[in-house]
């Protein structure tokens, strides 16, 4: 069987089970956190594309996302915009701003860019809580609307489910698409060597902003699908803390590694319902996390996976051969 | 099919080049020899776009190329290999080649992403010509291997399969025998050759001797910066102040 | 009158903070002149100072004397600690790797306080009283002279170490080039070690003097360490002169920003200063222009 033939079986494999899993779970409440892993998945994998592929560190990727939730829900509160447009304005408008500053912020490189991402993701928040004619502020932004196809209401948990996942699985394919393609060997052509990458006629420049600008695109959609399911959006979602928590979700996943983005998304999720306590312990959970698996398995949980499924095979294939 | 006019470079209070002129035939082998310190590494940078020359000009063909930034140079046919192997550790060996044909492709993130039927052809001619440069250079068997588990002497070698990939006009080799034992010096010696059939100018920057004595047609010398001497091997080996400048190496 | 009182007034709370993020921003650089890499958990130990000082003087009743030592000294532990488990084991690590380890160990370090000390925000007793004292029309604070005195202290003390003293300007030697640096027999481990230790006591004491006008709680240290950043920045990443300067500048334009354009966006003036210089003049404001040799 080909790579590409695996790839494609392993994809709809994947998205049978996502399809199938509500069947399961009917008017249970894990339907909603399999909704958040929805989003958060999303989250990650925009990340990714940027930290995991072309290897730029964003800490203020929260930003983004409120970005999306934000203009989504004040023009469609205060406008009497259709979801669906605002969705595409929000998107539009993210990677715009990610176009111009893209440009200045990603000549920066380590500690540097980590710093002015984090700085811009703080603007942001500053931004989010302090205008608050348009956003609410700290109070929040509330009765937005659900989005809808026709007479199909997006307003309980099974319809959310799809619509979240539907998007959730085309971005995956999408990033899966692009990471095998010219575009996602140029990016981690320029992860490893960037002067080989501009010496082989990639223009990094210009490459490392449209990946930015698509970064934060998927970001402000997911924001943007969030705000209209919640229909409430506050300026906590969108802080430093939650952009710790999308970076520690790509980091466990696996740096480059789609369905890692997704693993790690499942894992963070799931993790406050798990443990109780978690409310307490879940800044330092993500601290220890990011410096246990940087250390120690640095291809994330899905390199780990990987391994233990090679490990078996082998063991697999040793007791063919000697059958 | 190169040529340098004049080229200074100071860096600081220190001259690395100076004054510095030379062409490149189309289609020859030059070499480019001198001792430690004499600038050629810094020489190819500047070629290359990786500096910028404090004074004079480069011409690539007719084409005024002084301050292209280097990746600019890839289209117009001018590539190079590193002395420390910049390979893409993290990608296959086939991968690493594929990306050498980023200026022959042109799908771009939509396309890619959407997998359009022209991206999924053009992909499919990538793959074929990243393979047939991985059968010229001798690599086909490592072709799912990852960069980094590479031995040395293939990782060199995969560095010229990717710097071919461009289809170059010319290709500046740094030091491609460093680090090579005498077998794949000899195997390097006949890609080179076997590169200049397919009608692409090589010149290389290089201390094995025997090696740029051996394929060379014609050879330029720096020291400190300044050209010292050029001409063809034999007339480079009676030169006396060449002789005196490295002092019985060679 | 009441205008230049007004202005006067945002002069001093400038100055005052300005000198903290100085101090701030020397904690910077000199991890970054030792060992090339930014700290960037620099603002927790900040955080530290003020809170365990709280800790000391308000749970356990001790003196503020000793508690102010006490903080410094678990911040300078908790310093070397970092060094020796986050740091030392990585110097071979690729960049990005290093960037979210030490991003990591600043979000534990951070996670630990809010675990400890929970949420709430502290204030810290102010070292001799608020009786303010009024000078040229200016209301000043007790605090203030504490801050502009202890400051000036250290920053002489820093230049005094660094220019006058053997094992300052081994350090220094370090920072130029830390292969030579080992062949002439400096030991370049320990420097690293010393530099950490330097950085957090500073950051530590920072954080203690500040603490007093300011809340403090877990979470300052995100903003005091980027703000400290920024003062570095403008400076060229010395720990001289030239961040006092970035710091002073900054505090400046905080505090008239907030006071004539808008208060509630105070935080956001820093960090679009931040960005701007980053964007600009990474290389600061007062550095002489560097030719590199590759």
């Amino acid at each position: 069987m080909t790579k590409e033939r695996r790839q494609i079986l392993i994809f709809l494999f994947f998205a049978a089970a996502v399809l199938v899993t509500p069947l399961f779970l009917k008017g249970s409440y894990f339907l909603n956190v399999l909704i958040f892993i929805g989003i958060n998945t999303m989250l990650a994998v925009a990340l990714n594309l940027l930290l995991g592929y072309a290897g730029q560190i964003s800490l203020g990727h929260a930003a983004f996302f409120g970005l999306g939730a934000y203009i989504s829900g004040i023009l469609t509160t205060r406008f009497p915009i259709d979801p669906w447009l605002a969705m595409m304005l929000a998107g539009f408008c993210a990677a715009g701003l990610a176009f111009v500053i893209g440009f200045p912020i990603l000549k920066l490189k380590g500690h540097y860019l980590a710093m002015a991402t984090l700085g811009f993701g703080i603007i942001m928040y500053i931004i989010f809580n302090e205008t608050v004619g348009w956003t609410g502020g700290p109070s929040g932004l509330s009765s937005i609307p659900n989005l809808h196809i026709g007479s199909l209401v997006f307003d309980n948990d099974w319809n959310n489910y799809y619509l979240i996942w539907i998007f959730t699985l085309g971005v995956m394919l999408l990033s899966i698409n692009l990471s095998q393609s010219r575009i996602g060997r140029a990016l981690r052509a320029i992860h490893d060597s960037e002067v080989a990458a501009r010496v082989m006629g990639v223009n990094v420049r210009v490459l490392k902003v449209q990946i930015f600008a698509v970064s934060a695109l998927l970001s402000a959609i997911a924001g943007s699908l969030y705000a209209h399911t919640m229909t409430f959006i506050s300026p906590v979602a969108f802080g430093f803390n939650f952009s710790v928590e999308i970076l520690t979700m790509v980091i466990i996943g696996g740096l480059g590694s789609i369905y890692g983005s997704f693993l790690g998304a499942a894992i963070l999720t799931m993790l406050p319902e798990l443990l109780r306590v978690f409310q307490d312990f879940d800044i330092i959970i993500y601290g220890l996390m990011l410096i246990l698996i940087t250390m120690y398995m640095p291809g994330g949980l899905i390199s780990g996976i990987e391994m233990l499924a090679k490990f078996v095979m082998s063991k697999i294939r040793g007791k063919q051969s000697n059958a | 099919m190169l040529r340098l006019d004049g080229i200074n470079k100071l860096f600081g209070g220190l001259t690395a080049l100076e004054d510095v002129s030379l062409s490149v035939t189309k289609r020859s082998i030059t070499g480019i020899i001198g001792p430690n310190g004499a600038g050629k590494t810094t020489l190819f940078n500047i070629v290359t776009g990786l500096y910028t020359q404090t004074s004079g000009q480069v011409y690539l063909g007719e084409k005024n190329i002084s301050f292209f930034a280097p990746e600019s140079l890839a289209s117009l046919g001018l590539v190079r290999t590193f002395q420390n192997v910049e390979l893409f550790g993290q990608m296959t060996v086939l991968e690493n080649v594929m990306v050498g044909l980023h200026t022959r492709s042109k799908s771009g993130i939509f396309s890619c992403a959407f997998k359009i039927p022209s991206q999924i052809r053009e992909e499919k001619y990538i793959k074929e010509k990243g393979l047939k440069w991985l059968k010229f250079t001798g690599l086909t068997d490592c072709a799912d291997l990852n960069a980094c588990n590479l031995p040395f002497g293939k990782g060199r070698l995969l560095e010229i399969s990717r710097a071919l990939a461009v289809e170059p006009q010319i290709i500046l080799m740094d030091e491609p025998a460093a680090g090579l034992n005498s077998r794949e010096t000899v195997e390097l010696a006949g890609l080179i050759r076997r590169i200049k059939e397919l009608g692409i100018t090589v010149v290389l920057v290089e201390h094995d001797m025997e090696l740029v004595m051996d394929i060379c047609e014609s050879i330029i010398v720096l020291n400190l910066g300044k050209k010292l001497a050029c001409g063809t091997p034999r007339e480079i080996q009676e030169n006396a102040a060449v002789i005196s400048a490295y002092l019985g190496e060679g | 009158m009441d205008n230049s009182r007004q202005l006067l007034q945002y002069i001093l709370s400038g100055l005052s903070n300005g000198a903290i993020y100085a101090l701030i921003g020397f904690g910077f650089a000199i991890i970054y002149n030792a060992t090339g890499i930014i700290n960037f958990a620099q603002g927790e130990f900040v955080m530290l100072g003020g809170m365990l000082t709280i800790f000391f003087l308000v749970f356990l009743h001790l003196p503020l004397g000793l508690a102010i030592v006490l903080a410094i000294t678990i911040a300078t532990l908790v310093g070397i600690a970092f060094e020796r488990l986050a740091i030392r084991p990585l110097k071979n690590a690729k960049p990005l790797s290093l960037i979210i380890i030490t991003i990591g160990a600043s979000i534990f370090i951070r996670g630990a306080a809010m675990l400890i000390w929970g949420k709430d925000t502290h204030a810290l007793p102010a070292f001799s009283g608020n009786d303010p004292l009024y000078i040229a029309g200016a209301t000043i604070l007790p605090q203030h002279l504490w801050i502009f005195g202890i400051s000036i202290l250290i920053i002489i003390l820093n230049r005094v170490f660094f220019n006058y003293t053997i094992i300052g300007k081994a350090m220094r030697a370090c920072a130029y080039n830390s292969y030579a640096a080992s062949l002439v027999g400096i030991d370049v481990k320990t420097m690293v070690l010393l530099s950490f230790v330097i950085s957090s006591a500073i950051g530590s004491m920072a954080g203690i003097i500040i603490a007093p006008l300011t809340m403090t709680s877990y979470d300052v240290g995100i903003m005091l360490g980027l703000k400290g950043f920024c003062a570095v920045i403008i400076g060229g990443m010395s720990s001289g002169l030239g961040t006092v300067l970035g710091g002073l500048l900054l505090g400046l334009l905080e505090s008239l920003g907030a006071g004539y354009i808008s208060a509630s966006y105070k935080d956001a003036i820093a960090f679009i200063v931040l960005l701007l210089i980053l964007f600009f003049r990474p290389e600061g404001l007062f550095k002489k222009k560097e030719t590199e040799r590759v």
